[in-house]
């Protein structure tokens, strides 16, 4: 190990340690001697509580394998006998189902945190993949998670989300019965479920949050302001800007963390069911494969990815369209070009894209819980269209366009949806069709059209060297 | 040894074969654990099958029947349910069950069954497997005036009509499956097995 003789305290159980594990080096590389921008804000918030969350539902989970029953004869009774018959098992079971949902919460909230401060750039490329896999093997965990119960929302709910793969071309029915272990969802693939779920994607997820923390790390936490803070350095080679994460940050997030603690004890001890989104009545009815409940929304932190997989109308590409509505975020970094990090100096058009993204995110997870009418599915596939216009648009906001080309660009994207419209003209939606219509219009002309004759709207604003306040 | 200097062709060609050796060890380990995700032999021999008397079901009735753990209705249509089912061809997809994995050949026919009046049909959405609503109320007011009876998906709303036959611009995109059957006596409905043997 590389250890600094400068900074290891010599002698006592300390300088034992040391002298066979880097403890000290670690503290310091990682706390103590970790320098973060000073400027943090609210935003900032959500990554240390994310780890909240992960220790809550390890350490939950952990109380309710001893006495949950991953058998389909006993599942859901030992989840009832949890309820009720456990001493503090509603708690228990409460904080898990509370946790999941705030996790999605706080995670939800952590990456709209990058998006609005450049987070993603260079050099921040990986950390952000990290988050994005961060994100992929959580819903796994979720929707693993989900099946145990084996409540009629469990069942169906997974009926659903594992016969997308029957959609695959030629393989697809037999990679769903690979998936499920048998010729229907039975006690195999609860019991398989329950392997990945309370092992194998904790595992993954543990690993991940390392390699996340770790590639921060090395390049230092970006900041409100996008600025690097390691360019201004004093004598010492210290950043300027910068200051200790421990014990400024490390305090400064225990208020977050009170304030956060305050949010999930109500909603564990008050609104458990969150109003039905985060435990659905219909999950209190044992699973029973001869009858589909009336409406099987998936819980809430789907249903955005759930419309995009609605609103196509032909199956495979329905869970294409859905697949890459994940995966395009993989590739922001490489899409958004634009050398100006926080969106406190970008332009108007960026800062216009970016709500219309959050909305149009928001707008389609309520899609996504309501009974697909032919509304519903028009507004989902509308929704969807800005969902992945946002991307295009990342890129086409990385400098300024000229007239020409805004417009000529313009006409291809609006021009490739409108013939789609003309295509799929139904005369009794007719008017459903026209005015949704505007929806993305609307957008991609304020985004693309506007800056192009109103310079000011698509001109991003002067970095300056130093972070503010 | 040491003064003979490295064979850098040799030390390369070393390497490579190790690697091929080992991959094939790690492919072999990992055969067995991916079969046996596979369905056991006590889940493939659970697929019997079963025996029901139709005699008992009302005309318009539809019954549900347990096999293999899926939902088989069995649905004794009436004659005006029966006449709807020629009037809507024009807005089905398939009409004439063309797509011949969704029934045996027996039940390629406007009714899609073997008896004109009994429709088996497995009761999962081909879209996504939910398992649809009855809607057998001809010009139901929720499905619309035209509505021929039929079954409405709750999931995605795909609509079904009375043969199991799907809508156009639907998000299932193909018929119900008709499983194989067969009649053993006048009224005694097998599903699962038919002359040429057990369903696969």
């Amino acid at each position: 190990m590389a250890s600094n003789p400068d900074t290891k305290i010599q002698g006592g159980v300390l300088g034992w340690v040391d002298a066979r594990f880097p403890l000290s080096q670690m503290w310091n590389e990682h706390l103590a001697q970790y320098y973060a921008p000073k400027n943090f804000n609210f935003w900032y918030f959500f990554g240390s509580l994310a780890l909240l969350v992960l220790v809550i539902q390890i350490v939950s989970g952990i109380f309710l394998t001893m006495f949950y029953k991953p058998d389909a004869e006993l599942a859901f009774a030992s989840v009832e006998y949890i309820m009720r018959d456990v001493e503090w098992g509603w708690l228990i079971r409460y904080m898990h189902s509370t946790g999941a949902s705030l996790f999605f919460v706080v995670v939800y909230l952590h990456m709209f945190r990058a998006l609005l401060y450049g987070s993603y750039k260079k050099p921040r490329e990986l950390i952000w993949i990290f988050g994005v896999l961060i994100y992929l093997v959580l819903m796994a965990e979720a929707f693993a998670g989900y099946l145990l119960p084996w409540g009629q929302m469990s069942y169906w709910g997974a009926q659903v989300i594992v016969n997308l793969f029957q959609t695959i071309p030629y393989i697809g029915p037999d990679l769903v019965t690979w998936i499920r272990g048998d010729f229907l969802l039975s006690d195999a693939t609860l019991n398989r479920f329950f392997a990945l779920h309370v092992i194998a994607l904790p595992l993954v997820l543990i690993m991940l949050v390392a390699a996340h923390i770790i590639a921060l790390h090395e390049v230092g936490s970006n900041n409100p302001d996008g600025i690097n803070i390691k360019d201004t350095k004093d004598e010492n080679g210290i950043p300027k800007d910068g200051i200790p994460f421990h014990p400024y940050y490390s305090v400064k997030d225990l208020v977050g963390v009170g304030v956060f603690l305050m949010v999930f004890a109500a909603i564990m001890f008050f609104f458990p069911t969150g109003a039905g989104l985060f435990l659905k009545p219909d999950n209190m009815i044992p699973a029973d494969p001869l009858v589909t409940p009336d409406l099987i929304p998936p819980v809430w932190y789907f249903t955005s990815m759930y419309s995009v997989l609605r609103s196509v109308p032909d199956p495979f590409l329905g869970v294409v369209a859905m697949g890459l509505a994940v995966v395009m975020l993989f590739f922001i970094p490489w899409l958004d070009r634009n050398p100006v990090l926080s969106m406190r100096y970008r332009s108007f058009a960026a800062k216009f894209n970016l709500a219309v993204f959050v909305v149009a995110f928001v707008i389609l997870g309520w899609l996504g819980l309501q009974q697909a009418t032919t509304e519903v599915s028009e507004m989902s596939y509308r929704f969807s269209t800005v969902y992945f216009a946002f991307f295009f648009l990342l890129w086409f906001l990385s400098k300024e366009r000229s007239v020409a080309f805004s417009l000529i660009a313009f006409a291809v994207v609006a021009g490739i949806y409108t013939i789609y419209d003309i295509l799929r003209f139904d005369p009794s939606d007719a008017g459903l069709i026209m005015w949704s219509w505007l929806i993305p219009t609307v957008y991609l002309f304020v985004t693309m059209v506007a800056p192009a004759f109103a310079r000011g709207l698509g001109r991003d604003r002067a970095v300056p060297e130093r972070v503010t306040s | 040894m040491a003064n003979q200097g490295v064979n850098r062709g040799r030390r390369r060609f070393l390497v490579a074969a190790t690697s091929v050796v080992g991959g094939a060890g790690v492919a072999a380990v990992a055969a067995p654990f991916l079969a046996s995700l596979q369905p056991s032999a006590r889940a493939q021999a659970a697929g019997a099958p079963v025996e029901f008397d139709v005699s008992a079901i009302e005309p318009g009735q539809r019954v549900s029947v347990e096999w293999r753990g899926q939902p088989i209705w069995v649905v004794r249509r009436t004659d005006e349910m029966i006449a709807g089912l020629s009037e809507i061809r024009d807005r089905l997809r398939d009409p004439d069950s063309e797509v011949e994995s969704q029934q045996p050949e027996y039940a390629q026919n406007e009714h899609r069954s073997r008896e004109e009046e009994f429709l088996v049909v497995i009761g999962i959405c081909t879209h996504l497997g939910c398992s649809p609503s009855y809607r057998p109320e001809i010009g139901d007011p929720e499905m619309g005036s035209d509505w021929q009876g039929g079954w409405l998906c709750g999931c995605h709303g795909s609509r079904f009509d009375l043969a199991g036959r799907v809508y156009r611009n639907m998000p299932a995109a193909t018929n119900l499956v008709i499983p194989r059957h067969m009649y053993r006596t006048d009224t005694v409905l097998v599903i699962g097995e038919d002359e040429d043997g057990e369903a696969i």
